[in-house]
């Protein structure tokens, strides 16, 4: 478990991080999202005890980074930005440095092999980290942080170098972990934070913008009132048609899909449901629907919405259908 | 400690600077042995001893140059930093490698001293006193570099500023001669590391130059440490 409380990070003048809160209950995935330089790095950073905190405290299972450090890093396995790896080394001999490092009192060859086999760097156990790949060098910095089993799992942008193969792996692998570690997971990779955490923390600017459940927070700016129709009608009638039904707060048609069809996008009043007038209009003038969809906030919207400032993807615009 | 020891012994031998090292060190100190004893033809090592205090003032930068720039430029101080190990652990199991290394290096007095055997009597005390005097003075100069190498991320820099520091050290009596405020001469007397090694190598076992000697290196080791707590609270 991971409880962070009003943890602040100054560097001269600049805040970092400002005053963040949040706790991790065990078992639970959380993801941390953020532009760059959004202070997600820093604060895990400050989680770790590689750099202390301006003000504020941080708690690994119960200790505080600051009063007990080598107790409370011995929970967690790390894996920085950049995987701290000696790139003269073998990924054996490697591994057995971090075994001996973290004074893992595991059975040796059983546990290095586990951690080889989950991370799939069993092949190249004996070559020189230096020749390896990005991908594999990646991999290796994620086997080191497993090596001793800590119940907390610190990950800064685990996927970065990997192949799509490689991401879903090392993603059913972390969900896989999830089950009986806490783990914090950083990205900018919004689908996967989607696909692997329970909880997402959006980090903006230093200070926490949003923190609910992946669902919770598309939810809250749902979007049942917003639809996408295609409809192959002369676009001027069509526009009108659409504008006569009341309660739509913006209409647009911007994007030609088929050769003179275009697609209409759709707000409506919040709660309001369009579909059945859309159809009526449609009927009334003899056109065909060809598509008719909700749009859904992904969270990359929400990402997009909650960090460049409100009502950048919702906003009715003026010139919506003016084309 | 244990484990960051280990790693670095090997990393020696893997970079290569372990053998750069030893053969370097081998090559001078078989030079002044065959030149001021066997050649004319004493049992008498002093001249050899006094001339590798010029010697080590060259090899330690190189030896300790890479211990924590490398981690620095590497970014894998980081992997240390958050691991369950002391800031001492860290910088001693480091101070220790090197000091392996310089051991290992140094030991090759005796080689010279069972030659000698050979030939004539050797002093085994005085030798002994000597060898003594070269650790220690070893160790306060390792301490020193591995100090430099913590404050910069390039390999080249922290060389180049340990050999200044280094032979900074050497000059004090030569700098103490020009001054004369007396009482800052005399400090700078005190200071004195050739002095004190010079004693040893006439044969004068002294107790407060082995304090200085230890207490030099216990010092820059603190310092580094110093170095690693204060770039996690700035």
């Amino acid at each position: 478990m991971i409880e962070v409380r009003n943890l602040t990070k100054h560097y001269g003048d600049k805040k970092a991080v400002n005053d963040i809160s949040f706790t991790v209950n065990d078992g639970e995935i959380l993801g941390f999202l953020g532009p760059n330089g959004a202070g997600k790095s820093t604060t895990m950073n400050m989680l770790t005890g590689y750099i202390s905190s301006t003000s504020g405290q941080a708690l690994i299972n119960g200790v505080d980074i600051l009063e007990d450090p080598i107790k409370a890093k011995s929970y967690i396995g790390y894996l920085p930005e950049i995987p701290p790896l000696y790139l003269d080394m073998t990924v054996k001999g490697y591994l057995n440095f971090v075994f001996d490092l973290k004074k893992c009192k595991l059975p040796r060859r059983s546990h290095l092999n586990d951690v080889c086999t989950l991370c799939k760097i069993k092949d190249v156990e004996n070559r020189i980290i230096k020749n390896l790949s990005k991908g594999y060098k990646q991999r290796v910095g994620l086997a080191q942080a497993l090596i001793g089993n800590p119940p907390v799992l610190i990950l800064d942008e685990p996927t970065v170098g990997l192949d799509p193969k490689q991401m879903v792996d090392i993603r059913t692998l972390i969900k896989r972990l999830g089950k009986n570690h806490t783990v914090i997971l950083s990205s900018h990779i919004l689908s996967e934070i989607q696909a692997v955490c329970d909880r997402v923390i959006i980090i903006n600017k230093g200070v926490v913008a949003a923190d609910d459940t992946a669902t919770a927070l598309s939810s809250k700016v749902s979007t049942d009132h917003r639809i996408m129709v295609r409809i192959d009608g002369d676009k001027a009638e069509v526009l009108q048609a659409i504008r006569s039904i009341g309660g739509i707060k913006y209409v647009r048609a911007d994007m030609e899909r088929e050769p003179g069809i275009f697609e209409y996008e759709i707000e409506a009043e919040p709660g309001m449901d369009i579909r059945p007038d859309i159809n009526r209009i449609a009927r009334e003038n003899s056109w065909n629907i060809l598509m008719m969809r909700t749009m859904e906030m992904t969270l990359e919207d929400i990402f997009l919405k909650i960090t460049m400032g409100e009502n950048i993807v919702m906003s009715g615009d003026e010139k919506g259908g003016n084309h | 400690m244990g484990a960051i020891y280990r790693r670095e012994v090997g990393a020696f031998f893997t970079s290569s600077i372990a053998y750069v090292f030893l053969a370097v060190f081998f090559i001078f100190g078989g030079y002044f042995f065959s030149i001021n004893t066997l050649a004319a033809g004493t049992t008498n090592m002093a001249g050899v001893f006094s001339n590798l205090f010029l010697v080590i003032i060259f090899l330690i930068p190189i030896l300790t140059m890479r211990l924590f720039s490398e981690e620095k430029k590497q970014k894998t101080e980081q992997g240390l930093l958050t691991a369950p190990v002391s800031l001492w652990g860290i910088v001693l199991g480091k101070y220790f490698a090197a000091m392996t290394m310089y051991l290992i290096a140094i030991s090759i007095v005796f080689v010279y001293a069972l030659i000698l055997s050979l030939f004539g009597t050797v002093a085994w005390m005085t030798l002994l006193s000597n060898f003594l005097a070269l650790l220690l003075l070893g160790s306060a100069f390792s301490a020193v570099c591995v100090f430099i190498s913590s404050l910069t991320e390039n390999q080249v820099v922290s060389a180049v500023a340990g050999f200044v520091c280094l032979m900074l050290l050497y000059m004090i009596d030569v700098i103490a001669g020009s001054i004369n405020v007396s009482w800052l001469q005399n400090f700078l007397y005190d200071l004195s590391f050739y002095s004190r090694y010079y004693e040893f190598t006439c044969g004068i076992f002294n107790l407060s130059s082995v304090l200085f000697y230890v207490s030099t290196a216990v010092l820059f080791n603190f310092f580094t440490v110093r170095v690693f707590e204060k770039r996690r609270w700035s």
